[in-house]
């Protein structure tokens, strides 16, 4: 059977249909969703004040709003990349107070007064962070969009392990950490690259932590 | 998401109070469980505490020798803790075993025993779940299993707990400090913090509406070899299909817990005596009152075989 007799479905027609699904079963829901908005008619908002990459920014909020999208929609830096949004791809990964977070799974709202470091705060086209130069050199990406995630995710692995923190691959609990290899592919695990550009990634790690 | 209040709170007591003065809120400390949760309107808090700047970011030694944890110290600091790594080594192992680096700077250590469990079908708002709706009914019995629970479970639930560092600190004895709405502050083995989930999987710990955890206190260190084991389908940030945490004394004798198994993290102390007779003896011990699924019985066979490895390695190689 030839693939078009098994699917006689255009994809045009599969669009079309899905939208028709998606308004059918949005019927019974619609008017469940004007009971909320007209219980809360207008969403609480908080004011927060953040330093990023350096800069007081003042900011009136939705409480829902992560500290990924503040960054993102509020303040303009769309350097850090929306994956997943579920703490799982590390494509959102900033600093805050010096430590990697997922940026998605926090509450903008719940960073007041904390210093934020971006990918934008890292380096700058004329100023490259070495981390920045070391993936370009070593070719840590392919379409790059993980690639603020990773960078900044990398940075703070080094940091981590200057600092002594063990890993799930550290041997001796009680010794120095090492930059190796295989302690840095550990401690990469939450940044996901679907272009597969992990060995280049690791390597340019390493050219940045021998210095 | 659905749309919420937000206030932060000052002291322990004031945030259990208003725990307790407000309909439907929740605290919400590192958050990296709870807004997953809420974005999938899993959880649909109105009211969010925000415990975060309690304070509580301690660890400090107790006068008997042991440690006493503030609630708020993440995940990585407490695993990097000098006095962790060297007496106790087994909770090291189990929170570097698990999520990923970004989590675990975020994650607290209460939040982590609070952490809800990852069935398929609890995070599937399409299927019934009776933890997410009581009465609904289970999808996961007669559904994809592999992943679930052998031992502990129910008739309305065959959920696990899916946490590591909690099965580390249930063979460590730890206890659980808490403070309630009126002030009132109570200890709570470990051992008696999760629940079975019996025909009410909805409530799934020992805690009260309103009470806050405050600190998690390690007995006295107990020496021996300290191992945590974990399998899963990756070689890191998965969850475990089977976790093994094991303290291991000179003369055979020790303690032992199972994670990714049950509702809580697994130990019988009747398990624990069948040590020096091996792992046969003691999975078949711990595991005698087990009913898998056709698609998880894999995981007795997983636990024994994964405990054995941990047996029959020389005292020499210390894994802790």
């Amino acid at each position: 059977m030839s693939e078009a007799r098994r699917f006689p479905v255009s994809r045009r027609g599969v669009i079309a249909g899905g939208t028709a699904s998606v308004a059918a079963a949005n019927l019974p829901w619609s008017d469940v969703k004007a009971q909320q908005v007209e219980r809360s008619v207008e969403p609480p908002s908080v004011s927060v004040s953040l330093n990023i990459n350096g800069e007081e920014r003042d900011l009136e909020l939705d409480t829902r709003v992560t500290l990924l999208d503040a960054l993102r929609e509020h303040v303009g830096l769309t350097g850090t990349k929306k994956g997943c949004d579920h703490g799982q791809c590390g494509a959102c990964t900033v600093m805050v107070n010096g430590e990697r977070v997922n940026s998605c799974l926090s509450l903008a709202v719940m960073h007041e007064g904390d210093e934020i470091t971006t990918i934008e705060g890292l380096g700058t086209p004329d100023a490259l962070h070495p981390m920045q130069a070391a993936f370009v050199k070593h070719d840590g990406y392919q379409c790059g969009y993980c690639t603020p995630g990773q960078i900044c995710s990398a940075v703070a692995v080094l940091q981590e392990i200057e600092r002594g923190i063990p890993s799930h691959v550290t041997d001796d609990l009680l010794a120095d950490m090492q930059p190796t290899n295989m302690e840095m592919r550990e401690r990469m695990s939450g940044n996901i690259c679907r272009c597969g550009a992990y060995s280049n990634i690791a390597e340019a790690m390493a050219d940045v932590a021998e210095g | 998401m659905q749309s919420f209040t937000y206030e932060r709170a000052q002291t322990p007591a004031e945030a259990a109070k208003a725990a307790a003065e407000r309909e439907n809120a929740k605290f919400i400390a590192g958050g990296t469980n709870l807004l997953d949760l809420m974005k999938l309107e899993i959880e649909r808090p109105t009211h969010l505490i925000d415990v975060g700047r309690l304070g509580l970011k301690e660890i400090e030694d107790t006068s008997d020798g042991g440690l006493r944890i503030g609630t708020l110290v993440s995940n990585t600091a407490l695993s990097a803790h000098p006095r962790v790594r060297r007496d106790y080594a087994v909770l090291t192992r189990a929170i570097q075993a698990g999520a990923s680096g970004q989590l675990r700077n975020k994650a607290t250590t209460g939040g982590n025993l609070l952490q809800r469990t990852r069935c398929p079908y609890f995070y599937d708002t399409n299927m019934p779940c009776n933890k997410r709706q009581p009465g609904a009914g289970c999808a996961a019995q007669g559904g994809y299993s592999r992943q679930l629970g052998v031992v502990g479970v129910s008739d309305s639930c065959i959920a696990t707990y899916p946490g590591d560092m909690a099965v580390a600190m249930r063979v460590l004895d730890a206890v659980v400090e808490t403070i309630a709405p009126d002030g009132t502050e109570r200890r709570i083995p470990i051992a008696d913090f999760h629940r079975l989930w019996g025909d009410t999987p909805h409530i799934e710990n020992a805690l009260q509406p309103g009470e806050l955890i405050t600190h998690v206190t390690l007995p006295r260190p107990i020496g021996g070899r300290h191992v945590y084991r974990k399998v899963r389908d990756r070689a890191s940030y998965a969850f475990a299909l089977v976790s093994v945490a094991a303290v291991l004394q000179p003369d055979g004798r020790g303690r032992v817990a199972f994670g990714g198994v049950a509702p809580k993290p697994w130990r019988m102390p009747e398990a624990d005596a069948e040590l020096p007779r091996g792992a046969k003896a003691v999975v078949g011990r711990a595991f005698a009152d087990a009913r898998p699924t056709e698609h998880n019985r894999f995981k007795i066979a997983l636990a024994q075989r994964a405990l054995a490895g941990i047996l029959s390695d020389a005292p020499a190689q210390q894994e802790g």
